[in-house]
């Protein structure tokens, strides 16, 4: 899918600019990622910029995974919230470029996946870097802290979870089971 | 509205080179999606369902671009479902049948070795649509590289049945990554023009990576052949029809179908 941009049915109304923008930020905070709801596209990081083209709203949203089945849905759920808030019309670009990371998940963004019971990803910056090593010369990882009890006694049963962003984890204090959104 | 029923592409070096990729991601995306509901454990099939997803993630991104590259435009469906078998520029690695589980390790590994090495090098292309998915893809095939290359070693350094089956596949699959390597006039333009990499320069780091893989799983790679296959120039294998024909099956029946 090429960058693309849909057009959104409802008329801007008498706001400013400064605050078109600030209320469509506002708007989107409530449209939550249909894979993970205890986040909402802000929180994600996907929204990249809200700016004025012409006399409409413009959203730069980055893909998350290439093959991500929720890209168009979100697309069109940001489109609906700003219309429903009356501050269309608005078009989304979709924009490659940077890659999305999870770096780009917000403080509060983490907060909340820990409560929703997802542990949050760890910093990115080094683990691109780095040589992959294979399963014969790896070091253990270190152990993730179990969202619910905080025990580092935890192990990992399957590296992909419910969906491609996450990891299936166990932890062996509390037994319960947990998912981990990996670093990217 | 008619719709077309055949879509044939032109023969442009750029767009050749960009095909190649798509293709490939496509159809190895095809073969790993078979292992739905069959992998020998839960999380197994969840990963290859996963993978296949990215895969098939990044195939959409290159065919929308290749789609756009030549006159008349194409969408990135009609190029998927409506080309003729000799029109596809897959490597004909992908296209083999799925084969048992350590046989889809081993050429997943084989495949993603290459595919971050490749977009890895793509990153500073001239065209920027292909350096923006280059981008993205390089950390997905990093972690299906580590994920299928940690069971190649698993799986080799096993059970003497768990051996015999990866050594089988090695000697399957080895002549097939010949064709990654055969370097023609589509990556000397491509080079030259700085939208990619000749493949055949990628070859010292792949074996390099082979080689801290196939090591610690015991297994070495078979004696030069003389094989070539050249899937890449549109020459497959018998098994492309039957993938073409289940793949194409919906659009064929259906012309313009969605939901």
């Amino acid at each position: 899918m090429s960058p693309q941009s849909v057009l959104a049915r409802s008329s801007g109304s008498g706001l400013t600019d400064q605050s078109r923008i600030e209320q469509a930020w506002q708007a989107l905070a409530g449209v939550l990622d249909p894979e993970v709801p205890a986040l909402s596209v802000c929180d994600l990081g996907i929204v990249r910029d809200i700016k004025l083209a012409g006399d409409g709203l413009q959203v730069v949203l980055t893909p998350t995974y290439s093959g991500c089945p929720a890209t168009e849905l979100i697309e069109r759920q940001v489109l609906q919230a700003l219309d429903d808030a009356g501050l269309g019309p608005a078009r989304v670009l979709l924009q490659r470029a940077p890659a999305w990371t999870t770096d780009w998940i917000s403080p509060a963004g983490r907060r909340k996946l820990q409560d929703y019971g997802i542990a949050p990803p760890g910093p990115v910056a080094s683990a691109l870097t780095q040589p992959l090593h294979f399963v014969a010369y790896r070091a253990k990882p270190a152990a993730l802290a179990c969202p619910r009890c905080d025990s580092h006694r935890t192990e990992r049963l399957s590296a992909f979870g419910s969906t491609a962003c996450k990891s299936l984890h166990r932890c062996l204090d509390c037994l319960e089971p947990f998912e981990h959104f990996k670093p990217i | 509205m008619a719709l077309p029923t055949s879509v044939r592409l032109g023969g442009e070096p750029g767009l050749q080179y960009v095909l190649r990729l798509a293709d490939t991601c496509l159809i190895l995306s095809h073969r790993l999606s078979q292992w739905c509901g069959h992998a020998p454990v839960l999380e197994e099939d969840i990963a290859m369902t996963n993978i296949a997803l990215d895969l098939v993630g990044q195939a959409r991104a290159l065919l929308s671009h290749a789609g756009q590259m030549g006159d008349p435009k194409y969408d990135e469906d009609q190029l998927a479902f409506l080309r003729e078998e000799r029109d596809y520029r897959n490597i004909t690695l992908v296209e083999l049948p799925r084969g048992d589980f350590g046989f889809t390790m081993l050429r997943t590994t084989m495949v993603a070795t290459f595919l971050k090495l490749l977009w890895q090098r793509l990153a500073p292309s001239c065209d920027p649509e292909l350096a923006a998915i280059a981008g993205k893809a390089f950390k997905e095939a990093r972690y299906h590289q580590q994920h299928a290359a940690d069971w190649v070693i698993r799986l080799g350094d096993g059970t003497p049945e768990s051996q015999r089956r990866m050594a089988a596949a090695l000697v399957q699959l080895w002549p097939y990554t010949h064709e990654l390597f055969d370097s023609d006039a589509i990556d000397e333009q491509a080079a030259q023009t700085g939208l990619g990499p000749r493949w055949c320069d990628l070859q010292p780091a792949w074996l390099a990576e082979m080689g801290l893989i196939l090591r610690p799983a015991g297994l070495t790679a078979p004696a030069e052949t003389g094989f070539r296959s050249a899937g890449k120039q549109g020459v497959h294998s018998e098994h492309m029809g039957f993938i073409l024909s289940e793949l194409q099956y919906l659009q064929r029946a259906y012309p313009g179908g969605a939901w």
